[in-house]
């Protein structure tokens, strides 16, 4: 459906990537771990490599977790806007594919939460 | 020449048809179309604009004289409550954060009402609605007016509310009331008084006034008591027009009822979403609670509104589909809602706290189904960090909805430890929403919402930061320009309410005036 105007309707959407320096916004949120109310989101450069992602903005966001320390990445499982997603830690975020506004989400099966409640 | 001798007083129903339709006319050299050129590009049609019930019968002199004698004692209770130091005798200083959700994010509404009724009481070609809506505009601007007079006597003495105005513009979740009425205010004028005259005055409006107003006089709060028991005759004749309007639209052809029904899905859920606030504030933020937010919607909406859907039947019209989700999310939103606003404190204009061992207890009875099981394990993993004096705080910005901008802490409906995400694309850019109802509410109208202005965003822009500030200096510190862009000070705007400024000025003033203690000197607020 379309919008109902008086007049013509359309305009530049706010956030097309141009408008960010060249960066890319990736989402990411930690799957039942609930502590964090929403994932959060960041301006990634697309020649960041994904482990410097993880290691920085990620490990700042999520390291306040007693379960973050105990994370085997290599057994983590990710999703993509909901899809199925395998990131090689050791390319960029370009390499990997990742697009302006991802929603990236990972899972770390045996790390389920403060007391295993999922929080 | 005789002199034709004029009555000398009006009848009452003479007056009421000069001073109300008796003041429209007929154009003569332009068209009608061209005259009010808004009233029919979005499909509504009107056969008879005379078939106009008036719900008040109120003329513009008559309202001058009421609102007067209204205003008189309203200002005569605001001036006493002041200068009797009311402030010093509520229930808790916790409770004006309340307030300053209210100052913050509630009356700027008002004032956006107040210009939309002034702008469709222009556009629409009857007179009675347009002299009906001239009337509420007028009303919504002294409410507004009224508010902030009222809530400038705790402004004058706690934090966070002297920048309303700003905040309200600027400040990263004030964005989601925001974002709710310009939505309106930039739709037609028959979709303006569905979405606010209807669904939200009419449908929502106990759910956001009785817990405040209602949590005013439980905790001692006088003025917001008073300013809230003078708008309240205005909000009955509110309601009545939001009422009329539904009625008188359904009522001049059947085609209308499509276009209206969705109207009243979009705004219903739209409404809903803007509540999070208040049942959050019901359930968390008054020292002494009302009933909870679960309580208020049984009563308010699943009876009140159940009965009113029920009765606009006949029409065709259906309960707004979003209705199942609002179920499930009853016992789940206010806690939810809090973790966030806990958690994100730092661009928060009020405090928060954990809720204490008594607040859970309460909360445990009036969410049985489920607090114990979901929330009260995190508030209490919470209050240990808080003891370690290794306060839980969230440090990166929080991924939002593109529709109703909030931050997406929803759960899947019925899934309450699955953090819900929808995503869609549009012309190649990619958007993503809380729930079914917002992404439903995008792909409808897209236009619209491409162009939403998400906080987060704009501060990864560069677009948050205060004039003459530059990001590429050395020293650029994007936190603490953001903070100084909203206008937020950190640690008395922001931050824990256990230790901050205002808990200790009202426990210092509130013991000056309840014992003899040796006078400290106050800080400055």
């Amino acid at each position: 459906m379309s919008v109902k105007a008086l007049r013509d309707y359309k305009f530049e959407p706010l956030d097309k990537a141009a408008n960010f320096g060249g960066a890319r916004v990736v989402y990411a949120g930690w799957d039942g771990h609930m502590m964090f109310a929403s994932p959060y989101a960041w301006p990634l450069p697309p020649d960041l490599p994904f482990a410097n992602f993880l290691a920085g903005p990620l490990a700042q966001a999520f390291s306040q977790h007693p379960d973050w320390a105990n994370i085997d990445w290599s057994a983590a499982v990710w999703t993509r806007n909901g899809q199925p997603f395998s990131p090689d830690l050791d390319g960029s975020v370009a390499d990997n594919g990742l697009n302006h506004k991802d929603s990236l989400v990972f899972r770390t099966p045996g790390l389920d939460g403060i007391g295993g409640l999922g929080i | 020449m005789d002199i034709a001798v004029t009555k000398k007083k009006l009848g009452l129903k003479e007056r009421y048809a000069l001073m109300t339709r008796g003041l429209g006319w007929e154009p003569s050299y332009q068209a009608v179309d061209d005259v009010f050129p808004m009233d029919t590009f979005e499909g509504i049609k009107i056969h008879d604009w005379e078939a106009w019930e008036d719900p008040f019968r109120l003329t513009m002199d008559a309202y001058w004289k009421y609102q007067a004698e209204k205003e008189r004692k309203l200002y005569a209770i605001l001036d006493a409550y002041a200068q009797s130091n009311g402030h010093l005798s509520l229930s808790d200083a916790r409770y004006i954060n309340a307030i300053k959700l209210f100052i913050n994010g509630f009356a700027p509404l008002e004032y956006m009402s107040h210009r939309g009724f002034a702008h469709i009481g222009r556009q629409f070609r009857g007179v009675g609605p347009r002299v009906a809506c001239m009337m509420q505009s007028l009303d919504e601007l002294r409410h507004s007016q009224t508010q902030v007079h009222a809530i400038s006597n705790y402004s004058k003495y706690y934090n966070g509310m002297s920048e309303f105005r700003h905040h309200y513009d600027h400040l990263p979740f004030l964005q989601v009331p925001k974002s709710f009425f310009e939505d309106a205010a930039t739709a037609g004028p028959f979709e303006f008084i569905v979405a606010i005259g209807f669904s939200f005055e009419y449908v929502l409006t106990n759910l956001v006034f009785v817990p405040f107003i209602s949590g005013a006089a439980y905790n001692g709060d006088m003025g917001a008591m008073t300013f809230g028991f003078s708008a309240q005759s205005d909000e009955a004749r509110h309601m009545t027009l939001g009422l009329e309007v539904i009625k008188f639209v359904l009522e001049q052809d059947p085609a209308n009822l499509p276009i209206v029904q969705g109207w009243l899905d979009k705004w219903t859920w739209r409404g809903v979403r803007v509540l999070t606030l208040v049942a959050m504030m019901q359930d968390y933020m008054l020292p002494k609670r009302v009933m909870s937010w679960a309580e208020a919607w049984e009563i308010y909406f699943e009876e009140n509104c159940g009965a009113l859907f029920r009765d606009l039947e006949r029409y065709g019209v259906k309960m707004p589909a979003c209705v199942e989700q609002v179920r499930k999310e009853r016992d789940h939103l206010s806690h939810m809602a809090w973790s966030q606003f806990y958690q994100g404190r730092a661009t928060n204009d009020f405090h928060t706290w954990l809720p204490s061992a008594e607040d859970m207890d309460w909360l445990s009875a009036k969410y049985p189904d489920t607090f114990d099981r979901y929330y009260r394990p995190r508030f209490e993993y919470w209050a240990k960090c808080e003891a370690e004096g290794k306060p839980f705080e969230a440090t990166a910005i929080p991924m939002q909805c593109q529709t109703c901008q909030i931050p997406m802490f929803f759960t899947e409906p019925g899934e309450p430890t699955k953090l819900a995400q929808r995503h869609t694309e549009y012309e190649g850019e990619q958007y993503h929403f809380c729930s079914d109802h917002c992404q439903k509410i995008f792909e409808d109208e897209p236009e619209k919402y491409v162009m939403a202005i998400i906080m987060g965003h704009e501060v990864f822009k560069g677009k948050a930061i205060p004039e003459g500030v530059d990001p590429t200096d050395p020293d650029f510190n994007p936190a603490a320009a953001a903070l100084e862009f909203w206008r937020l000070r950190n640690g008395l705007d922001n931050g824990l309410f256990n230790g901050s400024e205002d808990q200790r000025n009202f426990d210092m003033w509130r013991g000056l005036a309840t014992s003899n203690a040796v006078e400290n000197e106050a800080e400055g607020g």
